[in-house]
């Protein structure tokens, strides 16, 4: 449990980190350092292309598997590291 | 024995007849001794019984024999054999697979369209309620102490932070030599390409006659469809025409249901609300699109056009509702749209300025620059450009003069939109630039095409470009400060006819109609839309040089024919040139008669000497 939090404030204090959203394989957000709205927006949003990123992955090759998603666009980056039941959601705006 | 009895009441025995009873149930089926089942549907009150021994139902088949007889005996007529050539061996090819047939299949085009989904908060387990906050927090806190959470954020924990301190080390978005000025790309070459086609939605294919754009940004389409081959109309030709947005294909974006098919229609460039379209009865209609697709107003039928009208544009006025339109009943009429209807003015195009209906000529092409709001032009079906000021004094006076320009209807007539002074004429297999000035011919002219034109329009920003399009459904792009004997850009649009075309007004997209509706619409490549260096200027040199060639040429012919005219007058004798054209047909035939039997003979004569020298060669 304070593992979980120590590694949480690490990763908050890293440079140009935004925020940070813990999301489970239902797309309900566990643990969130934004406010509730983006919070629900980015949950609900990425769930589904990490879902849909993951079948295309496994549609390519059946023995491979999602590692990690990166979305980068013109104002920040959205990273995903997606694990069996939960995925971890940083967005950092790295010219910060 | 059958009997059909009523549904409700209960079968009677009838006398005399011993028959086994069956129960009877609500729809009335029975059967009979033998086995045979009749049922009647429905309840029936009133009652027929027929009574008919079973044996006496037709009659059985009786089969009898009888012996072989020989119908037909064709012998063998060894004779027939010599007919017949004997080939041994004899290839044959023989294939063990499995027959297999080919089979193209199209599914039905898709009709897609966009929406937005929204996402609720969802996911939650049944004894969760989202909307208690209290039941989440205990939700999430639940979440939390799980064994394999903890384990799973550790682990991605650790991967995050390495990509973090990646982006963090090395911002591969960086822009180096951000100080150094953009190449300049060399001209693209000159391209075209399709964006989408608007479909005409009805069963019965109609062409598409005229085309408008909206004249705020152009994102909209407007397109008339009618048949105009004689007598092709069918009975379940849809009259509406359309609006199309040019987003979306798949369905118009509005309808506009005339009383008869439109052939014109022109955005009011005022009121983007409004619209003006002719019909092919004759009559006007003017829309307000926010008021529906039933026309506003549609002008009275007695005091309409008596063909269909062909041209309507919308003019130049304080009040903005003023416009007029041609058809090839002679006519020019102008309206003012708040009251159809009668027309405000009116103009037959009789050339003999008597305003004679019977000798007018048919206008199916109308021009009208807001620059020059006095003139106006109309194309007429005989191909004459008859050149009009509108505010003449007497009628007599407003036609000002005339152009012969083709030898079938002018299709389209438009000015340059940077030189009013040149205009452009299309009918026949030719497009012609006009100037005002020369009368007797046109200053520059395409070759005949391989086939008619239909439609062409100047490009609004490029002064040298203009499109036209033609009846073997290619689209060509003329740039005449490029390439003047032939097209720039020629592209095939679609297989059949291309009847209409406009373009918009920032001259990058264009819009083609064609005969199976189907409306075009293409984007032309940047260098074709954007304002070369010195184009204006160089054009302007161009169509003085043409002008001024066509001034010197028209003088020659003028002092040419004055020379002749004085020549005849002194001499009665005709010359041996070929500039006569004062001899009767008369003399003309007695001179070919000479003519022939002078040569015949000469030859004959030349033939006999040869044969005369052959045989003294001969006899030697």
């Amino acid at each position: 449990m304070a593992e979980v939090e120590e590694t949480l404030k690490r990763i908050q204090s890293q440079k140009g980190v935004q925020g940070i959203i813990i999301v489970n394989s239902e797309g309900i957000p566990i643990k969130t350092t934004l406010d509730n709205s983006s919070t629900v927006q980015y949950a609900g949003l990425i769930h589904q292309l990490v879902m849909k990123a993951r079948s295309t992955v496994r549609d390519i090759d059946p023995q491979n598997d999602l590692t990690f998603l990166r979305v980068r666009s013109k104002k920040n980056e959205i990273m995903i590291a997606p694990d069996k039941d939960y995925f971890l959601i940083v967005i950092q705006n790295p010219s910060d | 024995v059958l009997a059909l009895v009523s549904a409700r009441s209960c079968p009677k025995p009838i006398k005399g007849e011993k028959k086994k009873r069956w129960p009877v149930p609500l729809l009335g089926e029975l059967c009979d001794s033998s086995g045979v089942w009749i049922s009647t549907v429905g309840r029936m009150e009133i009652v027929h019984v027929y009574t008919k021994l079973r044996s006496e139902f037709g009659r059985q088949c009786l089969l009898s024999d009888r012996p072989a007889e020989l119908l037909v005996d064709v012998p063998p007529d060894p004779s027939l054999a010599l007919q017949f050539i004997q080939k041994t061996p004899r290839d044959q090819a023989l294939q063990a697979c499995r027959d297999m047939s080919e089979h193209q299949v199209n599914t039905e085009r898709f009709e897609s369209d966009s929406c937005g989904i929204n996402h609720v908060e969802g996911g939650w387990p049944k004894d969760v309620n989202p909307q208690e906050v209290e039941q989440t927090i205990r939700f999430r806190k639940k979440v939390e102490k799980d064994e394999s959470y903890i384990n799973s954020i550790l682990q991605l924990g650790s991967v995050m932070e390495h990509c973090i301190r990646q982006n963090n080390a090395v911002d591969i978005y960086q822009v180096y030599f951000e100080e150094e000025e953009e190449v300049e790309e060399a001209p693209d070459a000159p391209s075209a390409k399709t964006i989408n086609v608007f479909r005409d939605p009805n069963e019965v294919k109609r062409t598409v006659t005229g085309l408008s754009w909206h004249p705020d940004g152009g994102r909209k389409l407007a397109a008339a469809y009618s048949c105009l081959e004689f007598q092709k109309t069918s009975k379940d030709m849809s009259l509406d025409s359309y609006i199309w947005d040019i987003e979306n294909p798949n369905r118009p974006e509005m309808t506009l249901k005339p009383a008869s098919s439109l052939i014109c229609l022109d955005y009011n460039p005022k009121d983007p609300h409004t619209l003006v379209g002719g019909c092919y009865n004759g009559q006007i209609a003017y829309w307000d699109t926010r008021r529906g697709s039933q026309p506003v107003e549609v002008s009275s039928v007695e005091q309409s056009h008596r063909d269909p009208v062909y041209k309507i544009i919308w003019l130049q006025s304080k009040t903005g509702t003023d416009t007029f339109s041609a058809s090839t009943d002679g006519q020019v009429l102008w309206w003012d749209v708040r009251r159809l209807s009668e027309p405000t003015e009116r103009l037959v195009l009789d050339l003999s300025r008597e305003g004679n209906l019977d000798r007018a000529l048919g206008a199916i092409s109308l021009e009208f620059e807001s620059t020059m709001p006095t003139k106006f032009m109309v194309g007429t079906e005989q191909g004459v450009v008859v050149s009009c000021n509108r505010k003449a004094k007497t009628p007599a006076e407003k036609i000002v003069c005339t152009y012969d320009s083709h030898h079938g209807p002018v299709y389209a007539l438009q000015r340059n939109p940077f030189f009013p002074k040149n205009f452009l004429t299309v009918g026949d297999w030719t497009a012609r630039i006009w100037s005002e000035d020369i009368k007797e011919s046109s200053i520059m002219w395409t070759r005949y095409q391989m086939s008619y034109l239909t439609d062409a329009c100047w490009s609004p920003v490029r002064p040298s470009v203009f499109f036209t399009v033609k009846m073997d459904g290619v689209l060509d792009v003329w740039d005449i400060l490029f390439k003047q004997n032939e097209p720039t850009l020629s592209l095939k649009v679609c297989d059949e006819a291309l009847y209409s075309l406009r373009v918009q007004d920032n001259g990058r997209l264009v819009a083609c109609g064609s005969q199976q509706g189907g409306a075009t619409l293409l984007e032309i490549s940047s260098g074709l839309s954007t304002l070369q260096k010195n184009e204006k200027s160089l054009l302007a040199a161009m169509f003085e040089r043409e002008t001024k060639r066509e001034k010197i040429l028209e003088a020659r012919q003028r002092e040419l024919r004055l020379k002749e005219r004085s020549r005849s007058e002194q001499s009665r004798e005709e010359d041996v040139g070929r500039e006569d054209g004062e001899d009767s047909p008369d003399q003309l035939i007695s001179r070919a008669q000479k003519d022939f039997y002078s040569v015949v003979e000469t030859e004959l004569r030349r033939r006999r000497d040869r044969e005369d020298q052959e045989n003294r060669v001969r006899t030697h």
